[in-house]
């Protein structure tokens, strides 16, 4: 309800934790506590928080079954690579850098952002479709949407077709050079940061509303007022624009990108990860990715048969909790006594 | 110049002809009720109206704008609500929930006032909010806004539909059998509530309805379909001793 009053420690506590989480991540990271590992796995946890909560827009909340999700990912982080790498970079292919690198601290962000809005418009090749088609039809267009947009990228040469495209680890490193902080971590901090906050207001709103509408009853919606096609073209927009920024990010943290990072598999991935969570829970979403990725490391010993014991971890998850951790629910909902202490709006 | 005007509304479903040569027009404030037996093309005719199908022929004119090739969220906002047959709430929403999603119409902000939350944002969402809880208290039902409509009795389920519908601050509404599957008691409690619409808001109602107790007591003009074409129409009295209708509902009587 509205008429409930903020008090001051709803309203401080979410900004408070996150900016000590942020520093101590910074300072972790700048003291050498963590190792460059650690570091890495903590930003690929920010990353799979970004894929899996914007993924669960479309397969959760409008609950359509969109399995193609690291194609718009894809779209983000190579617009945004080649971007940086032409702006802040040396480069064989695109010559001199077209900007100072000291810049580049500042216009990173706008970078990414870069890359989120091409895959937006990426998400269009879904999105229209899905006016006249869904379900099973609709998956297998994702999954033709992602084979377009990986084989269009092996197939140009100029980006480095198949063997993949390099040269962000400079403009990483030019980063670094200008202000002595842990670049990416708190880029990858941010992204999250912002995306959860985004779908968060998003599904929460009457307009956001409107799409858990059309999970729930599509006809009803339509005759209810709900322009379901313009709809449809928001969440898809959304979906795959906030894959394109997580792919911007990740393409920086590795320094290089190539094609084959961006196959089905990594698409299912994602759906594992909405799926682990729960279908439109967002606090599921995070709490999954977070758990996924510590899964992925701590199976590593196993090598290949990490892909044997992940896949059956799954099949017991489905068997014995089908919806997912938190299962369509938000904390605060399972934990109604968190609600005194935080706001997150 | 009439609310409604249908001429000549004719729907073919492959071969099948399921309303033919349909008309009927509404001046304003009216209660008129369309009757006929199972797979008379009642529905159907509703789905014309609220444009769910386009028509194959004739033509649908509310308030002056043709409907023809209307989407069903542009002829809602046009100011038609319906409610179903089979109640179509989003039952994993609560009633608030409901309600507020069916003024998508009436938002008023985009996605980025959405983000920021601006000034815009606050101003709509809160009407949304009032709007949503002043229908639910008219309706007596503002102690279930925050409960799941799946959990709610049928009868109570109906109600909200229809507070959905009148949410959407219709100029014509239409209920699609809104007594079916009713008890006695509910009955009673929704012809009250129809006639309380009528009578509270400046509404035309338009009903299918298979139970005579609602539709004699209620409506003031009735028409009766049967195999797609109208084959009467009149005051309750005038249609109660038709013979066509009669023979409809019953069959012949001669051998």
């Amino acid at each position: 309800m509205t008429t409930t009053t903020t008090t001051p420690l709803q309203k401080f506590t979410v900004p408070v934790l996150l900016l000590a989480a942020l520093a101590a991540l910074c300072f972790g990271a700048q003291s050498g506590m963590m190792n460059l590992y650690v570091q890495s796995v903590i930003m690929f946890m920010g990353i799979n928080i970004i894929l899996s909560s914007s993924l669960n827009i479309v397969n959760g909340y409008m609950g359509e079954f969109a399995c193609g999700h690291a194609g718009f990912m894809a779209v983000g982080a190579y617009v945004s690579s080649i971007l940086s790498v032409w702006l802040f970079a040396d480069d064989a292919v695109f010559g001199t850098a077209v900007l100072s690198p000291s810049l580049a601290v500042w216009l990173f962000p706008v970078v990414i952002l870069a890359g989120g809005v091409a895959a937006a418009f990426a998400g269009l090749l879904v999105a229209v479709p899905s006016f006249k088609t869904r379900g099973d039809y609709l998956a297998i267009i994702t999954i033709a949407a992602n084979y377009i947009v990986k084989s269009t990228i092996e197939n140009v040469g100029a980006i480095g077709g198949a063997r993949g495209f390099m040269g962000m680890g400079r403009v990483t490193k030019a980063m670094d050079a200008s202000l002595p902080l842990p670049w990416m971590m708190i880029w990858v901090f941010a992204g999250t940061v912002m995306t959860v906050w985004l779908i968060n207001r998003f599904v929460s709103s009457t307009q956001g509303k409107g799409i858990i509408a059309i999970c729930q009853d599509e006809i009803a919606a339509e005759i209810m007022s709900v322009n379901t096609n313009k709809m449809k073209i928001v969440a898809f927009m959304l979906s795959s624009g906030l894959a394109g920024v997580a792919g911007g990010l990740f393409a920086h943290v590795l320094g290089y990108v190539n094609p084959g990072s961006f196959t089905i598999m990594k698409s299912t991935e994602c759906m594992v990860m909405v799926y682990l969570g729960g279908m439109g829970s967002l606090g599921g979403s995070v709490l999954s990715a977070v758990l996924f990725t510590l899964l992925l490391e701590a199976l590593r010993p196993l090598q290949i048969i990490k892909w044997v014991v992940i896949p059956l971890m799954l099949v017991l998850l489905m068997q014995f909790r089908p919806e997912g951790i938190m299962g369509n629910r938000e904390l605060p909902q399972l934990f109604p006594k968190l609600k005194k202490f935080y706001k997150f709006k | 110049m009439a609310l409604l005007e249908i001429t000549n509304l004719t729907q073919y479903f492959g071969g099948l002809c399921a309303v033919s040569d349909f008309n009927a027009s509404f001046e304003g404030r009216e209660l008129m009720a369309l009757i006929g037996p199972n797979g008379a093309g009642k529905t159907t005719v509703f789905n014309l109206v609220s444009g769910f199908y386009q028509p194959s022929e004739g033509s649908i004119v509310f308030g002056g704008v043709n409907t023809r090739g209307m989407k069903p969220h542009e002829v809602t906002g046009l100011g038609i609500a319906r409610t179903f047959q089979n109640i179509r709430l989003w039952h994993d929403m609560t009633v608030l929930d409901n309600i507020r999603v069916s003024q998508h119409y009436h938002l008023g902000y985009g996605v980025a006032d959405n983000f920021f939350r601006t000034k815009r944002y606050r101003q709509r969402e809160e009407r949304i909010e009032s709007t949503a809880m002043e229908v639910l208290e008219a309706l007596d039902l503002a102690r279930f806004a925050s409960e799941l409509p799946k959990n709610l009795p049928y009868g109570v389920q109906r109600r909200v539909e229809i507070a959905r519908a009148l949410s959407l601050r219709p100029r014509l509404l239409l209920l699609d059998e809104p007594a079916a599957g009713l008890n006695s008691a509910d009955v009673e409690g929704l012809i009250s509530l129809v006639r309380w619409i009528y009578d509270n808001y400046d509404i035309a109602i338009w009903m299918i309805e298979h139970q005579m107790q609602v539709v004699m007591n209620l409506c003031t003009w009735i028409k009766v379909v049967d195999f797609g074409s109208t084959i009467a129409e009149g005051t309750p009295e005038q249609i109660q001793n038709n013979p066509d209708v009669i023979k409809a509902y019953l069959g012949d009587d001669t051998i």
